[in-house]
């Protein structure tokens, strides 16, 4: 019997540019906690209260949990679906730094907490249903057998919206000068995770056009029916997390952004409606600082500012 | 009245914020094979960034190769730029390094393929900023 050849992978032969460019985004991008000096936080961590200590580290084993699930089910589920060669080997990227996005939590708390709070906290995270009820409805779309469409849209779900419930908080802090080196790190993670959601929900797009207009509407059916039951489940598991100090409606505001934007990642238009969207200001300098806001069509300034010179230079401008 | 011209690549998100703008667009190619499109009058450029976590590669290189020609330059009057902010500091970088090179300002920064917000308010601007230009002739 004449077997299939084995195939070795071929980089300088793309079925899909975007697998080369995504792999080089993803390899250039690549950290380590180590790089971050998360110890000038003690000083920081020192000031908040118990209970806000308390919820930061629940928060950061609720985003831990998240980043198991995608490094060890999630991103391999994805590679026997993958549909080029290169679409494999940046599968296989995502899920390792899934790995280093979940052991810099770890990191975080051997520098910052005691063994006892974190324990704790771990304890927490096999306990609260919300926690475990979302990780569960995502696990269950990665099953073998389960649609491969399906599974890349719970992917980018846990991707680009799931996180966000988690990653206020670290923000929130920064923009109150507190934890700014721990919030150095979530905003690399913040990065990496923003690529993985834009590379599979670009591969789930390719791969929508290809098919009828009936599977095309059941696809989507099943997206928003999908987003729903998780923003159900986010927005208890936040209440429960953040109306001790006040602040659920504020992290309600930056899901329903984020779900709008994980629905981008899937070619679907938006949710939630742009006044249920309206994010802290300060939240999203946060996230993106040092980035200048020169809003001239917003009308916030009386000018436009040029921008100023930036660190970048490319050998193929001929001006 | 000044067009528009705009990059997006095969996510399409740039191009799904131009269909929802509803305004004739001239496209710039992702394949350096095709041609690039000749714009007769004054432009607006819409353009996403790429740039890795340096900001090294934040302007397509399609887009540099449509601006390195000095007529199309000439045209240009201003940059919308379109990203995600979950990458940080470089946050629509490749507005900002076309504003700084063509000495233009960038008009307005949106996410991915905008949002209904984005649209009426680049409408808007794009209105008032045509408004403008008629005033400087």
């Amino acid at each position: 019997m004449q077997r299939k050849a084995l195939r070795a992978i071929n980089w300088n032969r793309l079925d899909d540019e975007k697998d080369l460019e995504v792999w080089n985004r993803l390899t250039v991008n690549f950290w380590l906690p180590e790089k971050v000096p998360l110890s000038n936080d003690v000083p920081s961590w020192a000031t908040l209260r118990p209970e806000e200590r308390q919820l930061t580290i629940r928060v950061f084993t609720g985003l831990t949990l998240l980043d198991t699930i995608q490094n060890t089910v999630g991103a391999p589920s994805l590679m026997p679906d993958a549909i080029t060669p290169h679409e494999e080997a940046v599968l296989s990227n995502i899920s390792f730094m899934e790995a280093v996005h979940a052991r810099s939590y770890s990191s975080i708390f051997s520098t910052l907490c005691s063994t006892k709070e974190v324990d704790e906290a771990f304890r927490w995270s096999e306990e609260n249903v919300h926690l475990q009820a979302k990780a569960r409805t995502i696990l269950d779309k990665y099953q073998a057998g389960e649609d491969p469409l399906k599974r890349k849209i719970a992917s980018v779900f846990l991707e680009s919206f799931l996180f966000y419930s988690g990653f206020y908080l670290p923000m929130y802090w920064s923009s109150r000068a507190k934890l700014t080196n721990t919030a150095d790190l979530i905003r690399l993670i913040i990065r990496d995770e923003a690529v993985h959601g834009y590379y599979i929900g670009y591969k789930y797009q390719r791969a929508v056009e290809k098919l009828d207009a009936a599977r095309q509407q059941e696809l989507k059916d099943f997206a928003f029916a999908l987003i729903f039951d998780l923003y159900d489940i986010e927005q208890k598991y936040t209440a429960e997390l953040y109306d001790d100090i006040g602040l659920t409606e504020d992290v309600k505001a930056f899901l329903h952004y984020n779900a709008n934007k994980a629905l981008q990642n899937l070619g679907y238009e938006a949710l939630f409606p742009p006044q249920a969207c309206e994010v802290n200001p300060a939240i999203l300098a946060a996230l993106s600082p040092d980035s200048e806001n020169h809003d001239f069509f917003s009308g916030s300034g009386s000018s436009y500012v040029i921008g100023k010179a930036v660190a970048t230079e490319d050998e193929d401008w001929d001006f | 009245m000044a067009g528009l011209v705009y990059f997006s690549s095969a996510s399409g998100n740039t191009a799904r914020f131009i269909a929802s703008l509803g305004q004739p667009a001239m496209r710039i190619p992702v394949s350096p094979k095709d041609e690039m499109p000749s714009p007769d009058r004054e432009f607006v450029l819409v353009c996403p960034t790429f740039a890795d976590g340096e900001g090294r590669g934040a302007v397509p290189k399609q887009v540099i190769r449509f601006l390195n020609d000095p007529e199309r330059r000439a045209l240009l009057r201003g940059v919308i730029g379109a990203g995600n902010r979950n990458f940080g500091a470089t946050f629509t970088l490749a507005a900002r390094v076309i504003s700084e090179k063509c000495k233009i300002p960038v008009l307005y920064r949106f996410e991915l393929a905008g949002t209904e917000t984005d649209v009426l308010r680049v409408r808007a601007g794009l209105d008032k900023f045509r408004g403008m230009e008629c005033l400087t002739v």
